[in-house]
């Protein structure tokens, strides 16, 4: 019983084998033209329905969203009207100092954002001590859903050269009022980065590290491999793609963070948001804000494009 | 061996103390900017503490609480319309034969694979040929796109975790297929559902960059009048603001894995 229906599932449309009633159904629907009644709803042909289950969700992100982003990519090359690199010529000359330091701080964070989710994650995993892993558990993740917005006023207000953190460190002796400065310049945005974005990437990998077979892990600690060897020769090149998909997702994330570069360091060196809304808000200069987005386009399809082909080499198979 | 044991909470404990400090530090600090009447150099605590500011913040001429139930609404709002999107095209995605399965999942993930500022940008360009800017509309329309990337993976996720015997044992007894998708799929993957419709609504609460362009300066969500009352050096305010944003996230944070079981986890973006 359950094969049957599989089959009608898998050659509902187009099938090379004999008709079966549900297909033969299916073809008199079509031709009726009666798709969307309910009397014919189970007989149509399983690709279209499942196309007209996924449309509505598409349309969306085609109209609100692929839309302007070509038109954020045109407008980049238009300067009253017409076609022209003038945009670009700008940005570079205003912001090319920008542009390494926005690739620069998200770079830097993506490998901190790693390192601190394997450490975590490894941790959760292979730790030996329960009551230490479940301290771990509850204490990472708690930024993990903490808007940006919010992360910016707190470190805002923390980082400070008269700060909480630089209070308590004075406090305690560890420095002196002197040497206390402020942490509110590219290492402050390094800091949100990953203090924000490190849980969502050890929980993804951590999900992942624990959804492993355990049986290898076992095997290694039997043949005496110490947990570090375990973690980076058997449990990390299982859980690659994962940590992958996490990393993307948050150098993505990073390009498009607006509130933490405005609130930490809105003054040059900063990241090119902020020179984005500056251009918009002051100038009302779209062209050049376009321009700026595309090269923060450019880099991040670099990235993407990692993950395409990782992707598309897992489907392949 | 009891000894070996106790010696290994040294490092242990420095370590997870040192990881406490960098995550509690800077929350202690706004808990601490939300009741400092007076806080200035070299004081390591507040000289003063008190409520007045919130007296401020929820007074009935203040505009906090219009800011919260334009955030709420908006938020609900998002949350209905994604979800409707999303429960269609993730059974689909999870159960029908599609063709192009992965390009349609890369399609949707689209507004996570770009940086949303530059079209955040044009979005507010084409909305205000069509009177959408500064409309409670035009924002939710941009929130559906930001969130809807979640609620379909995650809605994929939740019904590809369902036991595909379960529905067949539903069909072979004769129950329709709409019927085994009320009856049976839609219930047990009901814990996944609820977590992208929290997931959503949190996105929308948070959300500061699509608002800021579409919906500055009639819309005012808690988001954007915690950066204005941030970037006007009033910490007591911008800090009460960001404390009513973070309960709920927070608590999303500790029931999240009663929704999101790992075999869901484990399957989101398969």
């Amino acid at each position: 019983m359950s094969a049957k229906s599989e089959t009608e599932v898998t050659h509902g449309w187009g099938s090379k084998k004999l008709p079966q009633p549900d297909t033969a159904g299916a073809f008199r629907a079509k031709h009726a033209g009666g798709l969307a009644e309910g009397g014919c709803r189970f007989a149509m042909p399983v690709h279209l329905l499942g196309f007209l289950l996924v449309a509505p969700a598409l349309a969306i992100v085609v109209l609100l969203f692929v839309v302007p982003l070509i038109s954020s990519i045109t407008g980049a090359f238009e300067v009253g009207g017409t076609v022209s690199l003038g945009n670009f010529t700008k940005a570079f000359e205003l912001y090319s100092g920008d542009m390494l330091f926005t690739l620069a701080i998200v770079l830097l964070s993506s490998a901190l954002i790693g390192l601190f989710s394997i450490m975590i994650g490894g941790y959760l995993t292979l730790g030996s001590n329960p009551r230490a892993v479940a301290i771990l558990r509850w204490i990472y993740r708690w930024p993990l859903f903490i808007p940006f917005i919010v992360v910016g006023q707190i470190l805002r207000t923390f980082l400070a050269k008269n700060g909480l953190m630089n209070n308590i460190f004075i406090e305690l002796g560890l420095m002196t009022p002197l040497s206390a400065m402020s942490f509110l310049d590219w290492r402050g945005i390094v800091i949100a980065f990953v203090w924000k974005q490190t849980p969502f990437v050890a929980l993804l990998l951590s999900g992942a590290m624990a959804s492993i077979d355990r049986s290898t892990i076992e095997a290694a600690r039997n043949l005496g491999a110490n947990r570090l060897r375990i973690l980076i020769e058997i449990v990390l090149p299982q859980v690659r793609t994962t940590l992958l998909v996490g990393l993307i997702l948050s150098f993505v994330t990073m390009m498009s963070v607006l509130s933490v570069p405005l609130m930490i360091n809105a003054q040059s060196p900063t990241m090119i948001t902020a020179n984005m809304a500056f251009r918009i808000n002051a100038y009302r200069d779209y062209g050049v804000a376009n321009a700026l987005g595309l090269i923060s386009l450019l880099m991040t399809s670099a990235v993407a494009w990692v993950y395409l082909r990782q992707t598309m080499r897992e489907h392949s198979r | 061996m009891n000894a070996y044991l106790e010696w290994k909470w040294i490092p242990r404990g420095i370590a997870l103390g040192i990881l406490a400090f960098v995550i509690f530090g800077p929350l202690v600090n706004l808990l601490l900017w939300t009741v400092a009447e007076r806080w200035y150099f070299p004081h390591v605590l507040p000289l003063k503490y008190g409520f007045s500011f919130w007296a401020n913040v929820f007074s009935p001429r203040g505009n906090a609480m219009s800011s919260l139930g334009t955030s709420v609404f908006i938020a609900v709002l998002t949350v209905i319309l994604s979800l409707g999107l999303a429960i269609p095209a993730g059974y689909a995605l999870a159960r029908l034969r599609l063709p192009f399965r992965g390009l349609i999942l890369l399609a949707l993930l689209i507004p996570q694979a770009f940086p949303n500022l530059p079209v955040y940008v044009n979005i507010a360009r084409i909305f205000y040929q069509y009177g959408l800017n500064g409309t409670i509309l035009g924002v939710v329309l941009v929130h559906v796109t930001h969130g809807l990337v979640y609620a379909v993976w995650i809605a994929t996720a939740a019904f590809s975790a369902v036991d595909r015997e379960l529905e067949e044992a539903a069909r072979s007894m004769g129950a329709s297929a709409l019927r085994g998708f009320r009856d049976v799929t839609l219930p047990i993957a009901a814990p996944g559902l609820l977590a992208s419709a929290i997931f959503v609504f949190l996105e929308s609460l948070d959300e500061f960059t699509g608002t800021y362009f579409v919906g500055a300066p009639d819309v005012t969500t808690l988001p954007l009048l915690l950066y204005t009352a941030g970037s006007g050096g009033n910490y007591q305010i911008a800090s009460i603001t960001a404390l009513i944003l973070l309960v709920p996230s927070i608590t999303f944070m500790f029931v999240v894995e009663r929704f999101l079981r790992s075999d869901v986890l484990s399957k989101v973006g398969h």
